[in-house]
């Protein structure tokens, strides 16, 4: 089979070209996805990314993205396929007057006619290439994981009545998890792993940067070292790099050129939304850096 | 885990391909049983899948392989850190940048350094070749690293934090001394705060105009996570030496630390306990979410008759489709009963802080500290949305020091009877934490008969390993006998089982 990508560095300047920077993880990961054949489930916190990183490999690639959002309660027929009984009782109602023989209709009436494709079926059946993105795939419960895996690890769908559905073309496929349960071992043997985290200074910089053009260059250093300062508070939910983004949108709305300490308090409430993260995070930016408040060096 | 950890040696023999060299092969075959030594779960998919990818990544890209290494066989965050270990101590010696280098030609062959040499102070025209870092005397040292952080100049970092460690750290090839003790020389002679104050001055005095406190604040902010950055290459640096003097499994072994879930909480160094901190708050999460939903997915309440007879009406009557009602399983209500006294303390604060953060799957949760009086401290956590702050004043303000701030079970328990005892209904789960070390004061396990008598269940948490009960003055097996289970709830692991099962 042919290979998307040629390298590492060819993911990376792709995914860059759609917006996406990736840091070497991202790219190395996405890369082996490709050589191997395998899905990769992307897990971290909220708000770094995770599904415009399966967004973007779309893009880049010009695939089609098939979209699966799980939720509780999900099932086979939401996920893979279901048949369209409505259809199968109108062929049966039809053929009522010929003499044609049950046998006939029973076979007729599960055929691929009246099968309706559900995301995992369709991307598998898909001809044209395609990434398939399984989003917040925690949120299911652990008996409904056991329906992802046969698509997971063989890219093919039993239908009892229709037999074994192999997959035209291998899809990419992203899980994405929030980590609120643990996932079933068999689940995370046939993934690659790919922990995204708050990306570093620069890495955030160049983000806000691309994603916000008309930010200055020094606005941009600016913000991203206030959240850097802020993630090392400890928060009840770490400011986001979707909310560093509408933080430095809405200080380019107001005009600001210079942050400083009453600007950054006034619209606080756009990285942090927990009145206690608010008034912790107020306290420590207003509070005078002196060398005696806080040990030297970071004790971690 | 997936069980496949008898299977280490034979895992990778035959199907393992052509393209991988056999030093690389056993290279990785030994990384492999080092991870799952360290705890890891490696199934034997995994360790071939690792063995495929590195085939499709250019080996000299360190980074790369790191990362097929990680997305192939570490399937969880919390166990990134002790994958790091292992890898930078199995790969630590490749990898041109990271080459060791004898005494003097350390600094050569990286292109960042052209300009760096010329910061050297000490180091003549005539190049490193000859004299490198070495011919610096120590101020002049202090003098270019104090430089390399004010700029962020990474590569030289690297050299100099090298530098520092062969000066000063005095290793000793086949001294058996910990990475932590050359750390520690190797620290003492940098004296960083010095220089973190003094970079904060001098940044000080640059800037064109008097700067705001928020200013001051970032820019002590990038200061520090520079210094770490630094402290980072020479624990790293430190670990590459001891590689080459001692070999990859004896280091691997020396370094092998528990897991966040496994570590005991009775022995958990500081680095451990700030570990375990992060490491409780996703679990928290996930508890309070899995509790919830298994009470939402529980079995259906009883039949509800009206319903039934109402809805049969559109069926003549007859009760075709029986109702149910609305299932409402009883909360418990819990009291946590904890001793707090040093050895303790931090277990108690852990299940504490559990306890609580669940508390919404409870119908009410109060909470006693004890070491020799007692005191309640539900109102520290009520309407406190941060947790930690709480503990802290639970440990600072509560009242629990009768006589001479020694553990004494027996009056602790006594007090709380006498003040508590008789709000304990047939509604109320007791949980008891603590070690059971008396100090032999009298145990008073009458109290326990009595509130057993009333609770619907109580249970008693203990900290230590079970082969330590009832020795010396523990008295756990009295106090036992009364509860309806004794718990050993040595880790995160074992106490996130208990809670599972409370509620």
């Amino acid at each position: 089979m042919a290979h998307r990508f040629e390298s590492v560095a060819d993911v990376r300047s792709r995914l860059a070209e759609v917006n996406y920077l990736a840091d070497d993880g991202i790219a190395g990961v996405v890369h082996l996805a490709d050589r191997l054949g395998k899905p990769v489930l992307v897990e971290g916190p909220a708000g770094t990314g995770k599904t415009q990183l399966a967004k973007s490999v779309a893009e880049m690639s010009g695939a089609r993205l098939i979209r699966l959002q799980c939720y509780e309660g999900l099932d086979e027929s939401k996920a893979l396929y279901e048949w369209n009984y409505k259809k199968q009782l109108l062929r049966i109602q039809a053929e009522r007057n010929n003499e044609s023989a049950w046998d006939d209709i029973a076979t007729d009436i599960f055929s691929d006619e009246f099968l309706l494709e559900r995301p995992l079926l369709e991307a598998i059946r898909s001809t044209e290439p395609v990434v398939l993105l399984i989003d917040e795939v925690d949120r299911v419960e652990v008996e409904t994981e056991a329906l992802l895996l046969e698509v997971l690890s063989e890219y093919q769908v039993s239908i009892p009545e229709l037999g074994t559905m192999e997959a035209r073309q291998i899809p990419l496929v992203f899980l994405t998890s929030n980590n609120t349960r643990e996932l079933s071992e068999a689940l995370k043997r046939r993934c690659l792993f790919l922990h995204v985290d708050y990306p570093d200074l620069e890495r955030e910089k160049e983000i806000v940067l691309t994603k916000v053009p008309e930010v200055t260059d020094a606005l941009a250093d600016q913000i991203t070292r206030i959240v850097r300062s802020l993630r090392q508070l400890e928060l009840k939910k770490a400011p986001s790099v979707s909310e560093t983004l509408d933080w430095a949108r809405t200080l380019v709305l107001l005009g600001v050129e210079q942050i400083d300490a009453a600007t950054a308090t006034d619209t606080i409430n756009i990285l942090l939304k927990y009145q206690s993260d608010i008034a912790r995070a107020t306290k420590e930016l207003n509070a005078q850096a002196d060398g005696t408040k806080r040990p030297g060096v970071p004790q971690r | 885990m997936s069980g496949a950890t008898g299977a280490v040696d034979h895992d990778d023999d035959p199907p393992v391909p052509d393209g991988l060299g056999a030093p690389i092969l056993d290279l990785l075959n030994g990384f492999v049983v080092e991870l799952r030594a360290a705890g890891l779960p490696v199934s034997l998919t995994e360790n071939l899948d690792a063995m495929e990818a590195v085939q499709h990544i250019p080996l000299e890209d360190r980074e790369a392989f790191k990362y097929a290494l990680g997305a192939t066989l570490v399937k969880s965050n919390s166990h990134w850190r002790a994958f790091e270990t292992v890898f930078e101590v199995y790969f630590s010696l490749r990898g041109p940048e990271y080459r060791l280098g004898d005494e003097e030609a350390e600094v050569d062959g990286d292109p960042g350094d052209v300009e760096g040499g010329e910061r050297l102070p000490g180091t003549g025209g005539e190049g490193r070749g000859g004299g490198g870092g070495g011919s610096m005397n120590n101020e002049e040292l202090a003098e270019a690293l104090y430089r390399a952080l004010m700029d962020g100049d990474d590569a030289m970092m690297r050299a100099l934090a090298s530098q520092s460690v062969r000066r000063f750290a005095g290793m000793e090839p086949g001294r058996p001394v910990g990475g932590t003790y050359y750390l520690y020389r190797t620290l003492r002679h940098l004296d960083l705060d010095g220089v973190l104050e003094r970079m904060l001055q001098q940044s000080e005095q640059t800037s064109p105009e008097r700067r705001s406190p928020l200013e001051d604040r970032l820019a002590r902010d990038e200061y520090e996570s520079r210094i770490d950055r630094l402290k980072k290459e020479i624990e790293a640096e430190i670990r590459r030496r001891l590689v080459a003097d001692r070999g990859v499994e004896a280091m691997a072994r020396t370094l092998r630390k528990p897991l966040p879930e496994d570590v005991d909480f009775m022995h958990a160094t500081r680095e451990e306990m700030a570990n375990l901190r992060v490491a409780l708050h996703p679990l928290t999460r996930k508890l309070a979410v899995r509790l919830a939903r298994k009470r939402r997915h529980g079995r259906k309440g009883p039949l509800d008759f009206r319903s039934t007879v109402r809805h049969s009406l559109s069926y003549g009557g007859v009760p075709a489709e029986p109702k149910f009602r609305y299932p409402r399983p009883a909360k418990p209500e819990i009291f946590v009963v904890a001793d707090i006294s040093g050895s303790v303390a931090a277990f108690a604060r852990f299940t504490l802080q559990l306890v609580h953060a669940i508390s919404g799957q409870f119908s009410k949760v109060r909470s006693f500290v004890f070491i020799d009086g007692v005191d309640e401290v539900t109102r520290f956590f009520e309407g406190v949305e941060d947790i930690g702050a709480a503990i802290h004043r639970v440990n600072t303000e509560a009242d629990v020091v009768w006589v001479d701030g020694h553990s004494d079970y027996g009056h602790a328990l006594e007090a709380f009877w006498s003040r508590w005892g008789h709000e304990i209904g047939p509604k109320t789960t007791v949980l008891l934490l603590g070690d059971a070390r008396n100090n032999y004061h009298a145990s008073q396990s009458w109290v326990l008969s009595e509130m057993a008598h009333r609770a619907r269940h109580m249970y008693w948490l203990n900290p230590e390993p079970s082969a330590y009960w009832d020795t010396g003055d523990s008295i756990i097996g009295e106090y036992g006998a009364h509860c309806d289970g004794v718990f050993e709830c040595r880790n995160l692991r074992q106490l996130e089982r208990f809670v599972d099962n409370l509620a």
